[in-house]
């Protein structure tokens, strides 16, 4: 009997991606260079996070014909995003024949209690998360792949630090946590249960967790990979700087090398000027978007 | 006799699953990060991941020559999926650096995109207890299009060979490593220890 969708197909795809970077593009044509610089994927886009920051507004799905014609450009995965909770852009999504979805807390967030239940679809679903509770109540809802939030569009890594340390160490605390407190573990976290009990046994997340938002040097790139990642999504740092086509493929290069540090030496030289980054405290707490989602 | 030691290709891709099931079938598994390393080992296991990404990097740290003189030397070799398009000598469609060594036409992305990737049982001819069904995860899967005189099909999938052998060489559509199903594996051990032993 051949069944499609199940839980290891999609867990499975994100498994292929190990090791890789995901990249943001816009137009068939960035959507090339990312798959000559060697991404596993790239993320199909009608504007890169730095520019919706910039835009305001209200951020939705993307044009399908955007989305079909990156699509059409490479042999590469494809993944799209979905506002929060928004269940019928999924659907449409789903319809195009993307290869995953983002249920991204960078679009304006369509559902302010719920997220998707992804269990419901044959396509995979990425999501966000900052800490580990997070991390489980979306892959309770069907979620086949995390990635750590960071701050989106900002080109500044510290919160990305912040989220995947926060997860490891979470996760580190689990493992030491006597079984019978599991339970009450579980609760405070506001994570599923047997979830919690899973990450407790094995030392790691049931899928692969990738980093994101704020990533914008090969440096930034193996920092993440050293502190855990499987792998990293690159949004506004390639096609905001000045020499995308090289730097996307440094930043491949330092991903696969994170800890070689004479080939991470070697790729940093000469990308041009990086993204310019934002400080954190400029743009106030109430305008992060990694708040959104929960 | 001396466990063999099997790498896994670590540029990019499911690495891990793979050294564990070198692991539970009683060999050493080390991933494999830099050309030198491969003199280490007795058998080599291409993963998936994407090949485009794999053959990059490959090309870049100068695996490509490296792994070709290797297995014309008699190393064994297994490929899944990405590896298996690495391995196969000629692309229906594309052009992206390949390894090229074993005699097979592959079309990448066969059966669609993601929402089209699936799981089967298959009939898997010559491994341990080949009675008994294969389970096969097959993710945004290549198919074998056709193969020269020296390759033998081991398993079908909808009339496409799915899984091949010539001499040392093996490869799969489909991802044993996803499951917790060892056997073609361990007929992957086989020719690693049939080349150990001459």
């Amino acid at each position: 009997m051949v069944e499609k969708g199940t839980l290891r197909v999609k867990t499975g795809l994100a498994e292929m991606l190990k090791g890789g970077v995901i990249m943001d593009v816009t137009t068939p044509e960035q959507a090339r260079i990312a798959e000559e610089a060697g991404a596993v994927a790239v993320m199909a886009l009608e504007r890169v996070p730095a520019d919706i920051r910039a835009a305001g507004g209200v951020a939705r799905m993307a044009d399908p014909s955007v989305i079909e014609a990156i699509m059409e450009a490479v042999t590469i995965p494809v993944m799209a995003k979905v506002r929060i909770g928004h269940f019928v852009e999924a659907q449409i999504l789903e319809a195009l024949g993307v290869d995953y979805i983002d249920e991204s807390e960078v679009l304006t967030p369509a559902d302010e209690k719920h997220h998707i239940d992804k269990w419901q679809f044959t396509v995979p679903f990425v999501c966000g998360a900052i800490n580990l509770g997070e991390a489980l109540r979306r892959i309770g809802e069907g979620a086949a792949m995390i990635r750590t939030k960071g701050e989106a569009g900002t080109g500044n890594v510290v919160e990305a630090v912040r989220h995947m340390r926060t997860i490891n160490e979470e996760i580190r605390r689990l493992t030491v946590t006597p079984k019978e407190e599991l339970m009450s573990v579980a609760k405070e976290m506001g994570a599923p249960y047997d979830l919690v009990c899973w990450v407790a046994e094995n030392g790691r997340l049931p899928v692969v967790n990738f980093s994101a938002g704020g990533i914008a040097t090969p440096a930034d790139a193996a920092l993440m990979m050293q502190l855990g990642a499987d792998g990293v999504f690159v949004g506004s740092g390639i096609f905001k700087s000045e020499d995308p086509a090289a730097r996307a493929r440094a930043i491949v290069l330092a991903t696969t090398h994170y800890n070689d540090s004479k080939i991470l030496a070697e790729v940093s030289r000469g990308l041009g000027k990086a993204m310019t980054g934002k400080e954190i405290s400029e743009i106030g707490r109430e305008n992060l978007i990694q708040f959104r989602g929960w | 006799m001396k466990k063999p030691t099997l790498g896994v290709l670590a540029l990019q891709g499911a690495v891990r699953e793979h050294l564990q099931m070198v692991e539970r079938c009683g060999a050493r598994g080390i991933p494999v990060k830099y050309p030198p390393e491969l003199h280490l080992c007795q058998g080599l296991i291409i993963p998936g991941g994407e090949s485009t990404t794999m053959g990059r990097l490959m090309t870049t740290y100068g695996f490509l020559e490296e792994i070709r003189s290797l297995v014309a030397e008699g190393m064994p070799i297994y490929g899944t999926c990405a590896g298996m398009i690495m391995m196969a000598r000629r692309l229906v469609e594309g052009d992206q650096p390949l390894l090229g060594v074993m005699d097979i036409t592959v079309r990448r992305n066969a059966y669609g995109r993601q929402v089209d990737s699936f799981e089967t049982d298959l009939v898997v001819r010559e491994i341990e207890e080949a009675e008994k069904p294969f389970r096969a995860v097959f993710i945004r899967a290549p198919w074998i299009e056709s193969v020269g005189p020296g390759v033998k099909v081991l398993a079908e999938f909808d009339g496409r060979a799915v899984l091949a052998v010539q001499g040392h060489m093996l490869v799969s559509a489909f991802h044993p490593e996803l499951t917790g199903d060892d056997r073609i594996h361990r007929y992957f051990l086989r020719l690693v220890e049939e080349r150990v032993a001459g």
